[in-house]
């Protein structure tokens, strides 16, 4: 069995892309539409790593990093941020609440699975 | 005519003296004589007698001679100069009597001479310095009139002493109250900026200026940012007004930027909203077009990719274009346009131009919210770029919510093609559609073949019109410098003097005569006295729905039908305002008894206690004239000479009593009322006077 990456993002162009990207490097993919489902699924699923959307309605990106990282089951999950806020106070505040690493949308595609290629190492 | 005595006695007196001589030298020969030849003396007392007459008349006409010489005359002189130092323009003394007198009158006539000279010189400087302080004054109260920032100075107790009409403008819009007050209720001569801004705050802004002052900084004034009761937000500016090195008062320059501020946070939160989601899309493009890249992909998969692509981009086209209607307002704003009458706006354009322009249809009282000095240069480079020799005319119509503003000329004459885009100076981008643009209109050129006429159209934004100012007949008393002084609030209210108290004049209207059996308050009006002048321009005029019927025959004493008191307010949010508009006076009324009663009784709906000193000014002009048969309104005003205007509208009725009252006061003052406190007391003593008698 694969190694279980989950993208949780409520935009459906992104998160196509993102899968298809994902199943060429050959890890099994979970999607999550909303923050609230993305955090059922890593609670479910124990995915390792999570592409998370910082703004989605129900919970936020952030709201779930803080929640992941307060469940003693699941707080070794690797976190990677992909959000469109960029001010630098976006950022703090997104591995403040305890991402591992955080891209700012846009990003390149070789850059992102390089980082992720990098966090499962 | 009366018998001087002491005339008489300089007459009569060397005779009498003269007589005793004679006798007592008779005496003395008569015992010298022996006893037989004291006949022949008896027989010489005829002689005697003659000789003695003669004597006593010149004797008596030489002391009537001195008497005037050196006496009366000296009292005439006497008299005379305390005439002239009672009245300077009394005659000078005539020099009579002795020499010495003569010379004395005219020395006290050149004395007097001279006080004559130095009072008119006096009088002269006088007149000279009042009439410059009126200039100034009135200078500064025009030129505070036609700013275009609110400006309020108040002394260091916070205490209004004067304003400008944009600062009565501004507080309007903060007032609560009804529109009957005005904003009156916030601001007036004498009321306290405090009930606006925050004491501490102003006490902060001084001790901030004296701290620079002390390090020798020039900087003497602060800003600061306030909110307002009912929520908006005040830009202060506050410079003191120093007399030597003590500040005496302050300046303040209000900006209400409510408005500025949340277009600000309008657009930051647009400008965020917008980048974010273009971050996104963009993510989205990105990676599908890095994905379309793969030479492997399936042929869904590309397509699917490319549908991908062309969704975002319609997405971030639809977001621009929303961007763009949403902020179409806001560049208007930023672009300082004034509010000018179009008519205006065409002749200052035809004086520009020169002769050869006219005026064609130009629209009555059409307001336009412009540049006018960019409109006007873009016009006349237009025309000068049209040629000299080609006749001009200018139009200026509504259109809808905007206005055409045409420059005309005969299609022939000239070819314009393209000018609307050409900078219109040399080493500067600016043309004339950019001026246009500026004011979020355009400018195109059009040609009307039937009249064989083109034009260059501007489209222009109206005016919202001028935020009315309350249509007052008279000037209104917008400062009193008077008030520079600060009160001392400690003293209680009885020892202040009447002359100096802050007064409301207040009447009411009401459906009948009856608080307790259900009649009600349809009308309220007020005027304020402050520093002993009648503040006309800040009045409170108001129509109470009373919640039920008028009595038709109450109608003739008020005038007021329903239908007048239909949507008005309710005498629940009048009172409030009422009593804010009374804040920190003493209420004046006629036979004030009557309304105080009626509000009262509204003390528990409307939770406003009228806990005023008052002052009735039947009870005062009862105490001023004790001896007239009747106090009613008019029967005073037509004694003291006031006009009444108004009788029998709440709002004239005060403005009547309001005068009446000022009339009454130097008349109080003869009969020793001066204070409140005496006034009050003189008051209850003739009220129960009356009801005794």
């Amino acid at each position: 069995m694969g190694t279980k990456v989950l993208i949780a993002d409520d935009e459906p162009n992104i998160v196509v892309s993102l899968d298809f990207m994902m199943r060429r490097e050959g890890y099994d993919v979970l999607i999550a539409r909303d923050g609230t489902q993305a955090l059922a699924m890593i609670r479910a699923e124990r995915p390792r790593l999570v592409l998370l959307d910082a703004m989605m309605p129900g919970l936020t990106g952030f709201d779930v990093c803080e929640a992941v990282r307060a469940d003693p089951e699941v707080r070794e999950t690797r976190i990677l941020m992909l959000t469109a806020k960029g001010r630098e106070s976006d950022v703090a505040r997104g591995l403040g609440a305890g991402a591992d690493a955080y891209m700012t949308k846009p990003f390149s595609t070789r850059d992102l699975v390089a980082k992720v290629r990098d966090m499962l190492a | 005519m009366k018998l001087d005595r002491r005339l008489l006695v300089a007459a009569l007196a060397p005779g009498a003296a003269l007589a005793a001589w004679l006798a007592l030298g008779a005496l003395l020969v008569r015992a010298a004589l022996a006893p037989d030849q004291r006949g022949a003396l008896a027989s010489l007392g005829t002689l005697a007698f003659g000789w003695w007459l003669i004597a006593a008349l010149v004797a008596a006409w030489a002391g009537i001679r001195l008497h005037d010489r050196h006496v009366a005359s000296a009292g005439r002189l006497t008299d005379a100069t305390r005439l002239l130092v009672g009245d300077p323009d009394a005659p000078p003394l005539v020099p009579e009597g002795a020499k010495q007198q003569r010379m004395l009158a005219e020395a006290i006539n050149s004395l007097a001479a001279e006080r004559h000279a130095l009072r008119a010189d006096m009088a002269r400087l006088v007149d000279e310095a009042s009439a410059k302080v009126a200039l100034e004054r009135d200078q500064l109260g025009a030129l505070m009139a036609e700013l275009h920032q609110s400006v309020v100075v108040c002394n260091l107790d916070g205490r209004v002493l004067l304003y400008n009409g944009r600062a009565r403008t501004l507080f309007r819009r903060f007032s609560q109250a009804p529109d009957s007050a005005g904003g009156a209720e916030l601001i007036g001569l004498g009321r306290s900026i405090h009930a606006v801004i925050d004491r501490r705050l102003v006490d902060h802004a001084m001790e901030a200026i004296d701290r620079r002052l002390a390090r020798g900084e020039a900087a003497g004034s602060a800003r600061f940012v306030t909110t307002t009761p009912a929520g908006h937000l005040l830009q202060v500016g506050l410079a003191p007004v120093r007399t030597g090195d003590v500040a005496s008062g302050y300046v303040l320059l209000l900006d209400d930027i409510t408005d500025e501020v949340a277009g600000h946070a309008r657009r930051d939160s647009r400008l965020i909203a917008l980048t974010e989601a273009a971050r996104a899309s963009l993510a989205s493009l990105q990676a599908a077009l890095d994905l379309l890249d793969y030479p492997d992909l399936a042929a869904g998969e590309r397509e699917g990719f490319q549908t991908v692509v062309r969704a975002e981009v319609a997405a971030l086209a639809d977001r621009l274009a929303e961007l763009t209607a949403e902020t179409a307002g806001d560049a208007l704003t930023r672009w300082p346009l004034q509010d000018m009458l179009g008519a205006d706006l065409v002749t200052a354009t035809l004086r520009r131009i020169g002769p050869r322009a006219t005026a064609g249809e130009v629209a009555d009282a059409l307001w336009l919210s412009i540049d006018s000095f960019a409109l006007t240069e873009a016009l006349a480079f237009l025309a000068g770029r049209l040629g000299e020799e080609t006749p001009l005319t200018l139009r200026l119509a509504p259109a809808g919510a905007r206005a055409h503003l045409d420059l005309v000329w005969p299609t022939r004459d000239a070819n314009a093609a393209g000018l609307q885009a050409e900078p219109m100076q040399p080493g500067s981008a600016l043309s004339a559609r950019d001026v246009a643009e500026r004011h979020g209109g355009e400018l195109w050129l059009s040609h009307d073949r039937a009249s064989g006429v083109s034009f260059f159209r501007f489209l222009l934004p109206l005016a919202v019109g001028p935020e009315g100012e309350a249509s007052q007949p008279e000037r209104p008393e917008y400062y009193d410098f008077d008030l520079f002084s600060p009160s001392d609030a400690a003293h209680a209210l009885d020892d202040r003097s009447l002359e100096a108290l802050a007064y409301t004049v207040f009447d009411t209207e009401t459906t009948g005569l009856d608080p307790a059996g259900g009649d009600e308050i349809i009308q309220v009006g007020a005027v304020r006295i402050v520093n002993g002048k009648l503040l006309r321009g800040e009045r409170f005029d108001q129509l109470v729905d009373p919640g039920r019927s008028i009595p038709e025959a109450s109608i003739p004493f008020h005038g007021i039908r329903p239908e007048m008191v239909r949507g008005q307010p309710r005498i629940t949010s009048v009172l409030p305002a009422l009593h804010a508009f009374a804040a920190d006076t003493v209420l004046v009324g006629h036979n004030v008894a009557f309304d105080m009663r009626f509000l009262q009784l509204k003390e528990a709906a409307t939770g406003v206690r009228f806990d005023h000193p008052v002052l009735d000014t039947l009870l005062l002009a009862s105490v001023a004239q004790p001896d007239e048969a009747s106090h009613s309104l008019e029967a005073i005003a037509a004694r003291l000479g006031v006009t009444v205007s108004g009788r029998h509208s709440a709002a004239g009725d005060a403005l009547t009593t309001a005068q009446v009252f000022l009339k009454l006061l130097p008349l109080l003052a003869q009969r020793g009322v001066t204070t409140l406190g005496e006034a009050r007391a003189a008051a209850e003593a003739s009220y129960y006077a009356r009801l005794r008698y």
